[in-house]
């Protein structure tokens, strides 16, 4: 979706403010709004993608006028709602009115739980021979779906070349899209500046995006 | 915060603060109260979690795999060549994750990495991100005016140093190594870590100087 969350490019929101006091968490709740998030994740509700588009999905004031962890938070909120797993009256009333239902998977549980926790593996089966190889111009796809995609505006139309195979990836449009795991070849693809951002490029700069085989076309 | 945190969901939070609640408190509250009482999460599991974010994965982890590959070139290859396999050989405390990609700095090239689309970022490396990280000024200019965000962090490169963005627009997860500082020769990896900041990891700042390190 061509949503506010798609920042790459704009202008007009200041300077980055680096904080030399920074910390993890600012208040409680953005911890546990974190680890919420961690726990429920794990449960095989909904994948990193499914995930990532109901952050994307929040209207656009919402989204650019929340702090991170908030977004988090209001993003399991409309999960577990949407999900059947909790109901409007009881975030109403802060409590359960029964008890949960099963789910896909048992989430992180126990005091060990953060221990050696790391990301998911994403690699899929390949179901046919990567179409593009190293050092080859492609073209990223002038695409606009109104679900899911990580293909970024910045990219879309604009030539670049493949410089890694990234291997055979979980395909975020299809997870989101059609609910299935889908493997497609993922390829670092760099762009030059000039390409991307024509006379207002900065000299010498190039882009990459890691970009599924879906988003390219040869060219 | 974690530590004196108290399980009793639901019951008595106001007169435990003794002060107003604020809307996010509220409603992180609620939810998490219901999902614990529905059997869906377990309050230890939260506490570890959190604990784990906030005081086991950082930085220091990446200073650690780039002061090894600044010692050890035939590490420094293999890490350059399938980040996750070199760096899980280690045998480190705590374990990182799959589709890591370590790119290198040179005379030439300066590597930035940038998450336009969300937030992606090396956590098992480096812990969770900054908030400018995050922000939407890193985010929207990182990728069309690389140099003036360098200028944010008081970075200036050479001119002839071409600038290289790194958007994470998928699961791979990029970590910078920097180029190590002069003056170090024959340094132990515990010293040199010692030079590698986040942000030298981020490539949105450049390692600490020999003379900044005490002997």
């Amino acid at each position: 979706m061509n949503g506010v969350h798609d920042m790459g490019g704009m202008d007009g929101f200041g300077k980055v403010a680096p904080d030399p006091h920074e910390v993890s968490f600012h208040d409680e709740w953005q911890a546990h709004s974190f680890a919420l998030n961690r726990i429920m994740g794990s449960a095989g509700e909904w994948n990193i993608d499914v995930g990532r588009y109901w952050i994307e999905t929040l209207p656009p004031a919402v989204y650019l006028s929340s702090s991170y962890y908030k977004k988090w938070f209001l993003r399991l909120e409309r999960l577990c709602l949407d999900r059947g797993l909790v109901s409007e009256a009881e975030l109403a009333s802060g409590h359960s009115s029964g008890p949960g239902r099963p789910l896909k998977r048992k989430p992180l549980s126990g005091p060990q739980a953060g221990v050696g926790l790391t990301r998911a593996n994403h690699d899929q089966p390949p179901r046919a021979p990567a179409a593009f190889e190293v050092g080859q111009k492609v073209r990223a796809r002038n695409i606009h779906p109104r679900s899911h995609t990580r293909l970024p505006r910045f990219a879309r139309g604009h030539f670049g070349t493949i410089e890694r195979i990234q291997g055979c990836h979980t395909f975020p449009d299809a997870m989101v899209g059609k609910g299935i795991e889908q493997g497609e070849w993922l390829y670092t693809v760099v762009f030059d500046g000039r390409e991307l951002w024509g006379p207002d490029a900065e000299d010498g700069a190039t882009v990459s995006i890691e970009a599924f085989e879906p988003y390219l076309e040869p060219a | 915060m974690s530590s004196n945190h108290d399980h009793d969901h639901g019951h008595n939070h106001d007169h435990e603060h003794g002060s107003e609640l604020s809307e996010m408190q509220l409603r992180v509250r609620a939810l998490e109260t219901i999902l614990t009482e529905k059997g869906y999460v377990d309050p230890a599991a939260l506490d570890s979690i959190i604990e784990t974010y906030e005081t086991k994965v950082g930085p220091h982890i990446g200073a650690q795999v780039v002061a090894r590959a600044w010692a050890d070139s035939g590490f420094r290859e293999a890490l350059l060549a399938d980040a996750s396999k070199a760096i899980a050989q280690l045998g480190l405390q705590q374990k990182v994750g799959d589709h890591l990609v370590a790119v290198e700095n040179t005379p030439t090239t300066h590597n930035m990495i940038v998450c336009t689309l969300c937030s992606c970022y090396p956590w098992d490396l480096l812990g969770l991100p900054p908030a400018w990280y995050k922000s939407a000024p890193y985010r929207a200019r990182t990728v069309k005016e690389p140099r003036k965000v360098l200028a944010d962090f008081g970075v200036t490169l050479p001119d002839e140093t071409k600038v290289r963005v790194w958007d994470s627009t998928a699961e791979t997860r990029f970590i910078v190594l920097p180029m190590r500082p002069a003056a170090t020769e024959g340094w132990s990896e515990e010293k040199l870590a010692e030079l590698v900041t986040r942000d030298s990891m981020i490539g949105t700042g450049l390692p600490k100087a020999a003379n900044e390190v005490q002997a």
